[in-house]
């Protein structure tokens, strides 16, 4: 049976772990590489590197990170923040990515969520979409990091994405996004409703009874997870257990 | 020495990091007389059916991977690169595979055994391998816990000899995972993204 996954997600800036893990036995907590390594030993089922870098040089530096991480952990990398161009994501993907998230550049063409997966194939190509609700049953999509209402419909756009060839979406929840109240399950069950890819749960999980309901109540295949993890409050074997506990299909850790 | 195929489709860096994690060495090349005098081969595949088919062909490096395979060399298809071994793949369109299994490879919606409809696809995570038969190549895979490998494929092949398959995966209907006659095998899932019994299965690759 298959298994539900979770992904702890990393913010890296000029190549540093911002929201890090502060386990003992990281000799560096800011390298992304070591940190990479300690989910990977933990049990964790794929990493998210959220590049969260402005720069030409910070792209660089990222290269660099995930070079250096692929290289040294086998299970699936995804990496987003700041691709733009088929070009950016070649270049992400030759660097050791295995898959790329897009977002921003997905909603300014669309087109580009197409020619990714005929370059790529859609299995690598992931729609990040942050949702704010806006109204009752009513949830928007945001870019440039939250910071710019697009007017667009969530749902729709998830539909649409599907339809241009997304093999897998990334759903944060905006308003539940750093809150520790879990995800938004209602956003999650409208989208996982209306598309047949995986869809990832992101933004608000706080204890392992939120990763359960994302994925039981919510309906994704993954959840995404920061904070919960990076702060120690539970492991990724903690989670795996509970899950297991609870019915849930997990691979061991 | 491990011999990759290297003909243009996807990045092959993780599946060369993850034979040198099992202590191959390994040779990336599209040359088919070097293919052809491989001692080891591996190929790869990532995307379409037909473009990977395509790109071979191209190549001209099919005549040289039959030619290694009559030879006797352990051949591995690993993904995309499972799939072109059977006769036919019906992704996007109709394509004439490598031939080497009798089957086809067919989309996860229209398997004739009855998947949901609302299953989604592509098939992507971590699943459990069944061992139909033994073989080396899934030597110590009871080790390590549960077998749980990486799987991200939304096509996936009909075998019609059963006595190829060597282990099944189960989603939404249950699909040969790895296949074997004589010296070919082929693995759907990703081993170089499938932690340590993704690695288990490198390594003994490498000693077949």
């Amino acid at each position: 049976m298959l298994a539900k996954r979770i992904i702890p997600c990393l913010d890296v800036d000029q190549g540093r772990v911002v929201k890090g893990i502060n386990f003992v036995d990281i000799r560096d907590a800011g390298d992304p590489v070591e940190q990479a390594r300690t989910y990977d030993a933990a049990g964790a089922d794929e990493l998210v590197f959220l590049d969260i870098t402005a720069t030409h040089e910070g792209r660089d530096i990222m290269h660099d990170v995930v070079r250096r991480t692929a290289d040294q952990i086998f299970i699936p990398l995804t990496v987003g923040g700041g691709l733009r161009t088929v070009d950016d994501m070649r270049a992400m993907l030759h660097a050791g990515a295995d898959k790329v998230a897009i977002n921003s550049a997905a909603v300014k063409d669309p087109d580009v969520i197409t020619r990714g997966a005929e370059a790529f194939g859609a299995q690598c190509i992931v729609v990040a979409i942050d949702a704010k609700r806006t109204g009752p049953e009513k949830w928007e999509v945001f870019v440039h990091g939250g910071r710019k209402n697009t007017g667009m419909d969530a749902i729709e756009w998830a539909v649409e994405a599907e339809k241009r060839g997304a093999g897998e979406l990334l759903i944060t929840s905006m308003d539940r996004d750093g809150t520790k109240d879990g995800y938004d399950n209602e956003l999650l069950t409208r989208i996982t409703d209306r598309v047949r890819i995986p869809v990832i749960a992101s933004g608000g999980a706080g204890t392992l009874e939120h990763l359960r309901d994302g994925l039981e109540v919510g309906g994704a295949s993954a959840v995404l997870a920061a904070s919960i993890f990076h702060f120690r409050e539970y492991s990724v074997g903690e989670a795996k257990q509970f899950l297991r506990d609870a019915g849930i299909p997990v691979r061991p850790s | 020495m491990v011999t990759i195929v290297d003909y243009g489709i996807g990045n092959l860096r993780s599946v060369e990091k993850a034979f040198h994690a099992v202590g191959a060495e390994v040779l990336r090349t599209d040359d088919p007389d070097t293919i052809g005098q491989a001692e080891r081969l591996v190929l790869p595949g990532v995307g379409a059916f037909g473009a990977c088919i395509n790109e071979i062909r191209s190549r001209e490096v099919e005549e040289a991977i039959h030619h290694a395979i009559d030879g006797g060399v352990p051949f591995l298809g690993v993904c995309v690169g499972m799939q072109l071994l059977f006769q036919e793949g019906l992704e996007h369109g109709t394509h004439r595979g490598l031939g080497l299994l009798p089957g086809q490879v067919v989309h996860f919606h229209k398997a004739e055994n009855g998947a949901a409809a609302n299953l989604k696809v592509p098939h992507m995570g971590w699943n459990v391998l069944t061992p139909t038969r033994s073989s080396r190549l899934l030597d110590g895979l009871d080790e390590g816990g549960e077998p749980y490998v990486y799987f991200v494929h939304s096509y996936h092949a009909v075998a019609d000899d059963e006595a190829d398959v060597l282990a099944t995966s189960t989603y939404g209907h249950t699909f040969p995972a790895v296949v074997q006659r004589d010296n070919v095998f082929g693995v759907q899932f990703h081993p170089e993204k499938s932690q340590y019994h993704g690695l288990r299965i490198l390594e003994n690759f490498t000693q077949l």
